[in-house]
């Protein structure tokens, strides 16, 4: 009887424990379990320089670890509590899919297939790509079209494996690939000269290129051969998370085409221009219609950045031209749609 | 009760009292019914709640389940294949079939090198030479306590820093040993020589006929007739006859610097050969233990007594103290057996397209992750139980028989 008494006790208490958490359910079961957390779990590859790479003191830096913290910005009000998860090219989804992570922003394309039948959806674009090819200089190959018969290192699973796969047949040539999963074996089969070309986005050619102290052994061949978009992608199902990713990524968009960036936006909240106003929260519900605090692009631009800064800070320095990514005011594909 | 009628001491026994089930706590057979109803019912629950789940977050994130994608175009490429692939027209059902075929080749052919070289090794430590009992020993300690992973990366990158194709221009050897592989002149496989490995099939099974004869007539006369002229006759003359018959084609591919790479002739590439390679030495490393355990099994006595009626050294390994080892040996051979296929999965951490990496290369690509993983799970089931199968079969027959 005793027994039984402090087992319904027990019962009791943790049902009255689960009542607050459950008491304003949002709608969105990831935002409000992102919420009760306190951090955001958000997959990266952890591996690539310019996208995700842990600096000397052990902090994610990257575009992509970037995009993160601007979701996390915009949820939690504080960038850094963003938990990384490391993921490969081949467990990426299932750890999206299976709700172990809340979002997945690691170098991984917009396919029609992926968001048709994953069970994903991608919610921005913040890296406009292609698949190129890396190869040493001694190889003596100008082109993609000299390649026939060569050797190339891919990862497995990604949509690299498949655009190679697309490009040899359509140029009637033959290709050998070798395809290891770990990012940094890859690469050291391809310095080793196992493969004589290595093949992935051209960003991520680049930047692994500007890392090697001989980087000028190495040439990057003139050939793009697909598009390869790049972005957030999250669990399809959750609308209200989708919007608040999605708008996470055109905020910082929107604060680049005005000039609002993490220097001048204290300023800018005194601002006269009503898009800006509304961007920051000064005026209209914006963020409250998302489901967030007022101050939510604010904290974003004031923690992490605008577009431009955030480009900056990771892909400039590693010498890559802005080119395609740069915003549609000059010349780019970035565009963000009106906030109000 | 049926007992009594079995067993005549039983036939005054009392039969036990008989009583109707009581619906109360205290009788037992009451408490074991609720119990075991309770333990189903639980069971039953969590496997319910299990895929009613599974199929709830599919539904909600639109993803497809069945196995109907394996009739679609796979488009990804894969290595080396035993059976021709093209990425452009063939299924993800003919990928994984590369892949079980990849990961047989490793497993087959692994399993057999490493019972040769452990069992070699396993003697060599019972040796009464010092060297030999102490560098297998030193052989077994070693491999045995590193983790097979990191001898897999270590080997494939032993065979990244041979040297490049470019380094072999101007050559006109036949043989290459290079970062690609190694290439070697094969034969260009024509229908004569199916003929003629045909032939030699069927010449070993005359041959095992024949042996069989012989053996019977040593047994009514007391002496063997031999055996190897027609063993000879039978796998070798035999099938040369039926290929000289069939126009003696023996055309050779050579391999051959043709760009940046070899073309033509056979590949055993470094992937292939890394896994292997760590796999096998690995693997030979249990098996010398379990060989030598089986040989110090057998009690000194057999040998001396063996040794008595005046056997030479090799009559009594291979007559008296083999077949009684073999009886310890066999058990836990088998587990190394499968150990070995089982890591064969690591090929995935050295680019050797096996059954896993294909496998998880489609669950990526078609996001199908349970049926993904639900084919690894069932070839490995299937690969694990054909070895479990005939390795009982095996230790049966050889079991000591009981009379």
């Amino acid at each position: 009887m005793f027994r039984l008494t402090v087992g319904a006790g027990l019962l009791a208490s943790a049902l009255l424990a689960a009542l607050p958490a459950m008491a304003q359910p949002s709608g969105s079961a990831t935002l409000d379990a992102v919420k009760a957390r306190g951090t955001l779990i958000c997959g990266v590859a952890g591996a690539v320089p310019g996208f995700s790479l842990p600096d000397s003191q052990g902090i994610m830096r990257g575009i992509d670890a970037d995009s993160c913290r601007n979701v996390a910005a915009a949820v939690l009000g504080d960038a850094n509590k963003v938990k990384f998860a490391v993921t490969t090219t081949q467990n990426r989804f299932t750890a999206l899919q299976s709700g172990e992570i809340d979002l997945l922003v690691r170098s991984t394309t917009w396919t029609l297939g992926r968001e048709a039948s994953l069970g994903l959806e991608f919610a921005g674009v913040n890296y406009y790509d292609g698949t190129g090819f890396l190869v040493k200089k001694a190889l003596g190959v100008k082109s993609a079209k000299e390649m026939d018969g060569a050797t190339i290192c891919v990862q497995p699973g990604t949509s690299t494996e498949l655009a190679i796969s697309d490009y040899y047949r359509v140029n009637k040539m033959k290709f050998t690939p070798i395809l290891i999963q770990d990012l940094a074996e890859i690469q050291a089969a391809f310095l080793a000269g196992r493969c004589d070309a290595y093949s992935t986005d051209s960003s991520a050619l680049a930047t692994f290129r500007a890392t090697q102290t001989n980087k000028d052994d190495f040439l990057l061949l003139p050939e793009i051969i697909s598009k390869e978009p790049l972005g957030y992608v999250v669990r399809k199902g959750d609308d209200k998370w989708f919007d608040i990713v999605r708008w996470s990524y055109f905020a910082t968009v929107a604060a680049e085409e005005m000039d609002v960036s993490s220097k001048n936006v204290d300023e800018m909240l005194a601002s006269t221009n009503p898009d800006i106003r509304r961007l920051l929260g000064v005026e209209g519900e914006m963020g409250k219609s998302l489901g967030l605090d007022a101050k939510w692009a604010y904290n974003i631009i004031k923690q992490v950045g605008n577009f431009g800064e955030t480009w900056d800070r990771n892909i400039t320095v590693l010498g890559v031209p802005r080119g395609i990514n740069a915003v549609w005011t000059k010349g780019g594909l970035h565009y963000a749609p009106p906030i109000r | 009760m049926s007992s009594a009628a079995i067993d005549p001491r039983l036939a005054n026994a009392r039969a036990a009292p008989k009583r109707g089930l009581r619906l109360s706590w205290s009788d037992p057979m009451f408490r074991n019914i609720v119990w075991q109803v309770l333990i189903v019912g639980l069971v039953v629950a969590v496997v319910w709640y299990l895929v009613a789940n599974t199929q709830h977050n599919l539904e909600v994130r639109r993803i497809a389940t069945g196995l109907g994608f394996l009739s679609n175009t796979a488009g990804i490429p894969i290595a080396e294949t035993l059976i021709p692939y093209d990425p452009a027209v063939n299924t993800w059902g003919r990928a994984v079939i590369e892949g079980i075929l990849n990961t047989f080749k490793v497993a087959v052919v692994g399993i057999i090198l490493s019972t040769i070289l452990g069992t070699l090794i396993g003697i060599g430590r019972l040796s009464k030479n010092w060297l030999v009992a102490k560098v297998t020993s030193v052989y077994v300690e070693t491999l045995r306590d590193i983790p097979v992973l990191l001898q897999l990366l270590f080997w494939y990158g032993l065979l990244q820093a041979l040297p490049g194709p470019r380094e072999f221009r101007g050559s006109t050897s036949w043989i290459f040993i290079s970062n690609r592989g190694l290439k070697l002149p094969i034969l260009v496989w024509e229908p004569a020589h199916w003929w003629a490995l045909g032939a030699c099939v069927l010449g070993l099974i005359l041959t095992m006929a024949w042996n069989a004869t012989a053996n019977r007539r040593r047994d009514a006369t007391g002496v063997k007739p031999p055996v190897w002229p027609a063993a000879l006759l039978l796998m070798a003359g035999f099938p040369a006859l039926v290929w000289a018959s069939l126009g003696a084609p023996h055309e050779i591919d050579f391999p051959a610097l043709k760009g940046f790479n070899f073309a033509g002739g056979g590949t055993i590439t470094p992937e292939y050969f890394a896994l292997l390679l760590g796999l096998t030495l690995y693997t030979a490393a249990y098996i010398a233990e379990i060989v030598r355990s089986g040989i110090q099994a057998v009690p000194k006595g057999q040998w001396e007594a063996a040794a008595a009626i005046g056997l030479h050294p090799g009559a009594v390994l291979k007559l008296i103290v083999l077949p009684q080892a073999l009886r310890v040996i066999i058990p836990p051979m088998t587990s190394q057996f499968l150990n070995l296929t089982k890591n064969s999965s690591l090929a995935v951490a050295i680019g050797f397209q096996d059954v896993v990496s294909i496998s998880g290369t489609m669950l990526n690509q078609t996001g199908q992750a349970i049926e993904g993983v639900g084919i690894i799970m069932a070839v490995f089931l299937a690969f694990s139980l054909s070895i479990s199968l005939f390795m009982n079969w095996y230790n049966a027959r050889i079991a000591l028989v009981e009379r």
